[in-house]
């Protein structure tokens, strides 16, 4: 009974009603797979690792009040772990043979290194890479936010000095060629444990897994949501110091959804190279990191699928736009930031919020009435009994 | 450091930090502005960039007329410089009056709203001017070098913009501190409501403010064209960096964004001789965002009570 109880309890609460998950969920696994076709599905799944990170800025900007402008470190970190792994493997010494020192990835090879530098000996084996993905990200969000929310830096400072660490991952990875690929990155991953994970049945397993591992992310995200964290995160972005005067450790708080958003990020990351079998500093910067500020903002910053919409049309809106006429995209997407700031300050969902749910209010209404004449004709039946 | 002699060091020396002045001063321009916008109405900027390129753009276009007409090459720049300053100062007018307007009191998303701005500047640039770098004939009295010793090598056109910077710096020291406008500005930033209520147009003075950081940038564009190419995206370039300027130095103080900006080029200067300019950026930035940690007021607080 008590099992019961706490089960029906994770379903109820305040944020992202569990309809929308479904409903988020009957899109990605039914609806997406069955209108594109595999080329059109491999790109819905490399947006949606974005939308991992978008949920993650939902999580820590929309609900606790801290942008990060520098999310893409963390979507960087999970993506180079996997891509660290998959390169090590597509390197053997069989198919570098052609190389001065055989079984080393090429881009050290080219910059005349001889042996695997330290750091990438752990990404030898797929368990340790695991581990790397879930723990790196979570684990460089602990150490910045606990250097930031000790020292009570917050708002505007914490999101230049965010900034800030972007660029100074971008300009480290570039710099050092040896032993990250450089500007490039690392490129050319075809197998994981001698599975291709390029041919279609490989994508189509990956995308699945993609979609399962969001949904997933999306559920821990209101469950911490709805308990009493979730209700603190809220009180101490709208009044921080009444917050600290009631008792409550703020920067625990704060470094805990910080690097739960930074958890979701990597595993974003880890699946974008799986899919597009690629990583590159691009994918970290100061551009990459606002961009997925941008998603969380068009979807609605409070609304957990809200994000994963916003990364999926603006992703989509930008290929085809972009593919048509690149320079009014620039135009248009500069728009679209200051619109949503200026009109839409809460995104896609508000407007959802504000018309779309009189379209769903007469199929609840009936749902209701149903739900009230059957309980009244089981009331009717028990007092017959009596 | 060990392969050179004692006066090669010093010459070294000498001549990276002289580099690192160029970088200070338009790094300082920069800082300038953004600091004024942010110390005084809390607006996150990130435009800025952009707004410099305008005014690199005007002395460009200054050049190409001005170029064509003979005997005018030599002192075109003089010309250039207020047009630079004008034009960034009115597009800043006209931003505030359409966007900033409705954002103050929101921080965050002014960063937003402003990060929208400057994409749409860019493209518009880019469709103007063309995606390739521009760059600007140097007027011939700007093109030797100052040379004290055998080693040392200086070049004229840096002394001049140091000497342009340190003028803009009077200027908006003089601006913010003994004119009538700056006493409106600074009780503005200290208590915007009593400021209201004794008859200052609160909201005039936001506006001028904005625009007068915004023309700042354009003067930093002007100085800018001098040492390098522009192109739509020299701009977003130099964001980070004056941010880092801005905070490090304490918003709001104008000693503290000097001392901030002379700091940061500095370091970078020096360092990129020895490490390459990758690895000297990225210890520069490190060591500020430490520093930031251990004091997050900056350097030097500003004793504005909010």
């Amino acid at each position: 009974m008590n099992i019961m109880n706490s089960l029906y309890r994770l379903f109820q609460g305040r944020h992202g009603s569990l309809g929308s998950i479904l409903l988020l969920a009957i899109i990605l696994m039914v609806v997406m797979p069955m209108m594109f076709d595999i080329y059109r599905l491999n790109l819905a799944g490399r947006y949606l690792t974005y939308a991992f990170v978008a949920l993650g800025l939902v999580l820590c900007w929309g609900y606790g009040g801290i942008l990060s402008l520098g999310q893409g470190i963390f979507f960087g970190i999970g993506g180079y772990a996997m891509a660290m792994f998959l390169k090590i493997e597509a390197s053997d010494p069989v198919s570098t043979s052609i190389q001065s020192t055989p079984g080393i990835p090429d881009f050290m090879d080219w910059n005349r290194l001889t042996e695997l530098p330290w750091f990438w000996v752990p990404f030898n084996s797929l368990t340790l890479t695991i581990i790397a993905v879930l723990v790196l990200p979570a684990a460089f969000a602990y150490l910045i936010g606990f250097a930031m929310f000790k020292r009570r830096v917050s708002g505007v400072y914490f999101a230049i000095i965010t900034q800030a660490l972007a660029v100074v991952l971008t300009i480290l990875i570039i710099g050092q060629q040896g032993y990250t690929g450089g500007i490039n990155g690392i490129t050319d991953l075809r197998t994981l444990h001698g599975w291709d994970i390029r041919d279609d049945s490989a994508r189509y397993l990956l995308y699945y897994l993609n979609a399962i591992l969001l949904i997933g992310c999306l559920l821990i995200g209101r469950w911490v949501l709805n308990c009493k964290y979730g209700r603190i995160l809220s009180a101490l972005r709208d009044k921080e110091d009444r917050v600290r005067f009631s008792g409550y450790d703020v920067a625990n708080f704060k470094i805990f959804i910080f690097c739960l958003a930074a958890f979701i990020s990597g595993i974003g990351g880890a699946m974008f190279t799986l899919q597009v079998g690629f990583m590159s500093p691009s994918f970290i910067g100061i551009v990459p990191s606002i961009e997925f500020v941008i998603f969380a903002a068009v979807g609605g910053r409070l609304s957990l699928v809200g994000g994963v919409y916003g990364a999926l049309i603006v992703s989509f809106a930008k290929t085809m736009f972009a593919e048509a006429y690149p320079q009014l995209w620039q135009f248009l997407i500069g728009a679209v930031f200051i619109v949503v700031v200026l009109v839409l300050p809460y995104g896609l969902a508000s407007v959802y919020g504000r018309y779309g749910r009189r379209l769903f209010t007469p199929v609840k209404d009936w749902f209701s009435k149903r739900k009230a004449n059957s309980s009244g004709a089981s009331a009717g039946l028990k007092e017959k009994r009596s | 450091m060990s392969g050179f002699s004692s006066q090669e060091l010093l010459a070294i020396f000498a001549m990276q930090g002289f580099a690192g002045v160029s970088f200070f001063s338009v790094l300082l321009l920069m800082a300038l502005g953004l600091a004024i916008i942010y110390g005084q109405m809390r607006v996150i900027n990130m435009a800025h960039g952009e707004f410099m390129v305008i005014g690199a753009y005007a002395t460009y276009l200054c050049s190409i007329t001005f170029g064509a007409l003979p005997g005018m090459m030599d002192y075109y720049l003089f010309i250039a410089i207020p047009i630079a300053f004008g034009s960034a100062f009115i597009v800043g007018y006209i931003v505030e009056l359409a966007l900033i307007r409705h954002l103050y009191h929101r921080p965050l998303d002014t960063l937003l709203a402003t990060w929208g701005l400057a994409l749409i500047m860019q493209q518009g640039f880019r469709s103007a001017f063309g995606a390739r770098e521009v760059s600007v004939a140097v007027p011939g009295w700007l093109r030797g070098s100052y040379r004290p010793t055998m080693m040392i090598d200086i070049p004229l056109n840096g002394i001049a913009i140091l000497v342009l910077t340190l003028l803009v710096t009077l200027g908006v020291w003089w601006f913010l501190y003994r004119s009538r406008w700056g006493l409106r500005v600074r009780c503005t930033t200290a208590n915007r409501d009593m400021s209201g209520a004794v008859g200052i147009n609160t909201k005039r003075v936001d506006r001028i403010t904005f625009a007068l950081g915004c023309g700042i940038a354009g003067i930093a564009g002007a100085a800018f064209t001098t040492i390098s190419s522009t192109g739509p995206t020299s701009g977003s370039l130099y964001i980070v960096d004056t941010f880092l300027v801005v905070v490090f130095g304490g918003a709001g103080s104008l000693v503290g964004t000097i001392a901030s900006a002379f700091s940061i080029a500095q370091a970078q200067s020096l360092m990129e001789f020895f490490l390459g300019s990758s690895m000297a950026k990225v210890l520069t930035l490190l060591t500020v965002i430490g520093i930031l940690l251990i004091r997050p007021e900056g350097l030097i607080a500003s004793k504005v009570r909010r």
